[in-house]
């Protein structure tokens, strides 16, 4: 028989039972539809929080003190003089630009308004390393960190909560922890980041920081934020620093008491994070996939037993095992391929609706139907189809023709 | 003397009913002539129906040797069998055994699909059903014909292969008796015009009548007696 014949033979055996084909299918429709929506809001998710972090600039490091990995108990604390020094071209070539920054949490206050928020003190560097645009106004200058001025830029968060508008607010005084500064540059919204929303901020220069708001000894930073010259750099740039701080802090023999992050280790981090999210989730989906698929096996049991008489007269009439073999498996594949494409156009409207439901919410998230899905999603539940159709067609084919004629 | 179609010679056959062995069949050999029309008779039990499925190769033999067609059928495997049945047995059954969501058409061409053939199917099909005067009932299902006009779609089907021997199993027993005269006549029609051999099992003495030599089976052994 070709392969036209037993597809619509199959197809006619199908139809003669409709809703009993419908069922079965739609264990492996919603299978496959469950699968391709997860994955698709798996990816969708890994997106946005990839172009989250990548927004704040592949190319930045994070130097902070002591050492988590390996709990050294004896840290010197970065200084501003660490900073200097990974600024020396010939020390450090990979290595662009270099803010350090001290930095708590505090409130900030405007006629009767009041908002708890992030308070950084920071030099002029910090704009160029943090990609900082401003809505209006200037960025902390150096004559600012030099004079100890009490001037401020806010971000859109803090101007929203305190002012209800982001334009118009230069040489408007606001109190931060009681005392009184100017702002003179509102910040371009950045959008959410790891460590909370980059726009619930407020820069102040360093040195004020350091006399008016925080309590830190005369050279002492929190952070250093390093920019490489460029994203491929970051690697050389790593170990430049690590070289630098190293001798700086005599450190020669043990451990490093100091952590350089780099935005890759995040976004490896955060891309594994989510990629076993999307598995785990995948996995969920795939065991309804599994029981569509036992859906099927159980649907050809009994096929088989109702038919036995068709097939101990196919057998008489010179159907060889091969022959039942594969028009029973040409059922139940047809089955879950057919299951399969309707899963995937299903499992597409889900996932677009769950991502225009999550914009609605005001959460980006732009679940990603990718090829791949769409393919593993196919073989997959024909694969599903074939191994569950194994048995039951193995069952038939084996049949003897003597007692399959026999059974009433 | 030309070599007969089917040479049986000191064929058991052997159960296996848990514990017990049964010996349906203890020794039997004969031989029929091409274009022979015989029946085999026989109360149940005698063996007769186990003595049908290996004239039909649906079945293996315990010892003994089986000549079909100079085919020597004792050793073959199942699929072997197969093709033997697709290519040398036409079947008719009391019950007809058609595919009831199949028409006509696709009934009697089924054994040529099995066959691997792919031209002609359905001219030959066509043909077959003509021969048995079903030329105005092809496109139909079983469920839209009579059950005279399906035994005729069965015979149609059994012939479609030009099998050596066709083999009918109480090809009258679900039938009243005019159809079954019908069926009798149109079969003994096909062994005249064609020169096809036709072996009947049947218990039905009226039947076996229209045969010239009848196979009487007790106890899993022959009285052969010429009528």
């Amino acid at each position: 028989m070709n392969f036209a014949q037993i597809l619509r033979e199959a197809w006619n055996s199908l139809t003669s039972n409709k809703m009993r084909s419908v069922l079965t299918i739609l264990g492996i429709v919603i299978g496959v539809a469950a699968v391709i929506a997860m994955l698709a809001i798996g990816s969708g998710a890994q997106d946005t929080i990839l172009n989250q972090i990548s927004g704040i600039g592949t190319n930045l490091l994070f130097i902070f003190e002591g050492n988590e990995m390996d709990g050294t108990t004896t840290t010197q604390p970065l200084t501003l003089q660490d900073a200097q020094a990974i600024t020396e071209l010939f020390a450090a070539p990979h290595v662009d630009v270099v803010a350090p920054v001290i930095q708590s949490s505090g409130v900030v206050k405007y006629s009767g308004e009041s908002k708890s928020t992030q308070i950084f003190g920071i030099t002029p560097e910090y704009q160029d390393a943090r990609n900082y645009e401003l809505l209006e106004g200037e960025f902390v200058n150096e004559q600012n960190v030099n004079g100890r001025a009490s001037v401020a830029l806010i971000g859109v968060d803090v101007a929203d909560k305190l002012f209800g508008q982001r334009d118009n607010l230069l040489g408007e005084t606001i109190h931060i922890e009681g005392q009184p500064f100017r702002i003179i540059g509102v910040l371009a919204p950045k959008g959410g980041g790891q460590f909370g929303s980059q726009d619930d901020v407020i820069l102040v220069p360093m040195t004020t920081a350091k006399s008016r708001l925080m309590n830190r000894d005369q050279n002492r930073v929190d952070i250093i934020y390093v920019k490489a010259i460029s994203a491929d750099s970051v690697p050389e740039a790593t170990s430049e620093i690590e070289e630098i701080l190293r001798k700086r802090h005599r450190t020669d023999l043990g451990e490093n008491d100091f952590t350089i992050y780099s935005q890759q280790d995040f976004l490896s981090l955060a891309s594994s994070i989510t990629n076993i999210f999307t598995v785990l989730l995948g996995g969920i989906a795939g065991i309804s996939l599994l029981v569509g698929g036992i859906g099927i096996m159980n649907i050809m049991l009994v096929s088989v037993t109702e038919r036995t008489k068709e097939i101990g007269l196919r057998k008489a009439i010179g159907a060889k095992k091969k022959d039942i073999l594969i028009q029973f498996l040409t059922e139940s594949s047809l089955l879950s391929f057919m299951g399969g494409i309707m899963g995937i156009i299903l499992g597409w409207i889900l996932s677009s609706a769950i991502g225009s439901v999550a914009s609605a919410q005001g959460v980006i998230l732009e679940p990603q139907v990718g090829l791949e899905a769409i393919f593993l999603a196919t073989i997959f539940s024909s694969a599903v189809g074939l191994f569950f159709g194994i048995y039951p067609a193995n069952k038939a084919a084996n049949l003897e023709p003597v007692e399959a004629l026999r059974h009433e | 003397m030309s070599k007969p179609v089917i040479n049986i010679k000191n064929v058991t056959k052997t159960y296996k009913m848990g514990e017990i062995e049964v010996h349906a069949l203890r020794g039997i050999s004969f031989d029929v002539q091409k274009g022979e029309v015989i029946s085999i008779m026989g109360p149940s039990g005698s063996g007769k129906s186990t003595l049908m499925n290996i004239i039909g190769c649906l079945d293996h033999l315990t010892t003994g040797e089986y000549n079909l067609d100079g085919k020597d059928i004792a050793n073959l495997d199942d699929d072997e069998l197969a093709q033997i049945r697709n290519q040398k047995v036409g079947f008719v059954f009391q019950n007809f055994n058609l595919l009831a969501r199949s028409t006509a058409l696709s009934n009697v061409e089924l054994p040529l699909r099995y066959a691997g053939q792919i031209e002609n199917r359905l001219q030959l099909a066509e043909k077959a059903l003509t021969s048995v005067g079903l030329e105005d009932r092809i496109h139909h299902k079983p469920s839209e014909l009579s059950g005279g006009q399906q035994q005729r779609v069965a015979i149609a089907r059994a012939i479609i292969n030009n099998p050596a021997i066709i083999l009918a199993d109480e090809p009258t027993g679900n039938l009243d008796s005019k159809s079954g005269d019908e069926i009798m006549e149109l079969l003994l029609g096909l062994n005249k015009k064609n020169g096809t051999t036709l072996i009947i099992v049947t218990h039905d003495p009226q039947i076996a009548s229209h045969t010239r030599r009848t196979i009487q089976l007790f106890d899993g052994l022959i009285q052969e007696r010429e009528s």
